[in-house]
């Protein structure tokens, strides 16, 4: 049995060919197993411990809906002295979430997701006003591929 | 959502996923009263209206030995943005794709991503490859490796401290 973090040839194959898309057929273990040279039965063996291991959080098409209202993702560029600072401000926020450091200019990201968009530009204006910095907006147009895991997009 | 009741009983039923047994549509269709195909073309019409997606749910976190990740932006025609995101999350190692609004000469990107690997080498090594792959060889592109600096995780509402391990 692979140790935790580290994952068989067979279970790479497998994770591999399910995100292509799960297969919408009578017997759609045994597509998958067509499709990696093993049996059915060794795919549903396999899948079950790659869920009670954490690899896999479900089974089969995910729901596609993103958090309900309106999604914009926003980035700072902030000087390294004040980034937990800033950070911090960010926090202050009930619409903030995500709110991480990256390596580029644009160095603060976080979403805000609010009712309405009207909502999440005046939270953004606010972390405009209180840390002087200008924020880069984005709001989410179109979702192709969201965490399954956590419903998130970003 | 505009769905009929029976598809919101579908939907319901599918929350956890599928079962993992050989006919998981047919055992589906006998908690909600559908037919095997029933079921099968009911999340096909899913997916076509974008209620659900194709792949299944991979899980990529740094336990699980995915240490580093990535944020990959594109530059894509928009003519052709829609067809290159489905293609990238698709992908194995991609978890998310979507389209935002460029922001002309401060961000001129329009396509995001987000890669995850053992470490950065293999997140490189896995970003050509999708350039080769899909053919995004001539696409402008940026890539913003994140940091262990986490100030505020997916379903957390506690803040963590720079440096701090997720």
């Amino acid at each position: 049995m692979p140790d935790k973090g580290e994952l068989g040839s067979l279970e790479r194959r497998l994770l591999d060919e399910f995100q292509h898309g799960f297969p919408l057929v009578e017997r759609p273990f045994e597509k998958l197993a067509e499709a990696i040279g093993t049996s059915e039965s060794e795919v549903i063996d396999t899948l079950a411990d790659l869920v009670a291991r954490g690899y896999v959080s479900r089974v089969g098409a995910v729901p596609a809906s993103c958090p309900a209202g309106t999604s914009v993702l926003a980035a700072l560029a902030v000087s390294q002295d004040r980034l937990e600072a800033v950070a911090m401000q960010v926090n202050g926020f009930d619409e903030v979430d995500h709110n991480h450091e990256r390596e580029h200019t644009y160095n603060l990201w976080f979403v805000v997701t609010a009712p309405e968009s009207s909502r999440a530009d005046a939270v953004i204006d606010a972390i405009e006003r209180i840390t002087g910095l200008e924020a880069l907006r984005l709001p989410l147009e179109r979702a192709y591929r969201i965490d399954p895991g956590s419903r998130s997009w970003i | 959502m505009d769905l009929s009741s029976v598809e919101e009983a579908l939907v319901e039923e599918l929350r956890d996923g599928l079962p993992l047994t050989p006919r998981p549509y047919r055992d589906i269709g006998m908690r909600t009263g559908l037919s095997e195909s029933a079921v099968m073309a009911g999340i096909a019409r899913f997916i076509e209206r974008g209620i659900m997606m194709r792949g299944g749910g991979v899980v990529h976190r740094p336990e699980l030995g995915f240490q580093a990740n990535a944020m990959v932006v594109w530059d894509v025609d928009d003519g052709m943005i829609d067809r290159i995101g489905e293609w990238l999350g698709e992908q194995p190692g991609i978890t998310l794709s979507y389209r935002c609004p460029r922001r002309e000469a401060r961000w001129p990107y329009n396509l995001f991503c987000m890669i995850h690997g053992r470490d950065r080498a293999a997140v490189r090594d896995r970003i050509q490859e999708l350039r080769r792959t899909g053919s995004l060889e001539g696409v402008p592109y940026s890539v913003l490796f994140g940091t262990r600096g986490l100030y505020r995780g997916a379903g957390r509402r506690r803040s963590l401290p720079p440096g701090a391990v997720r």
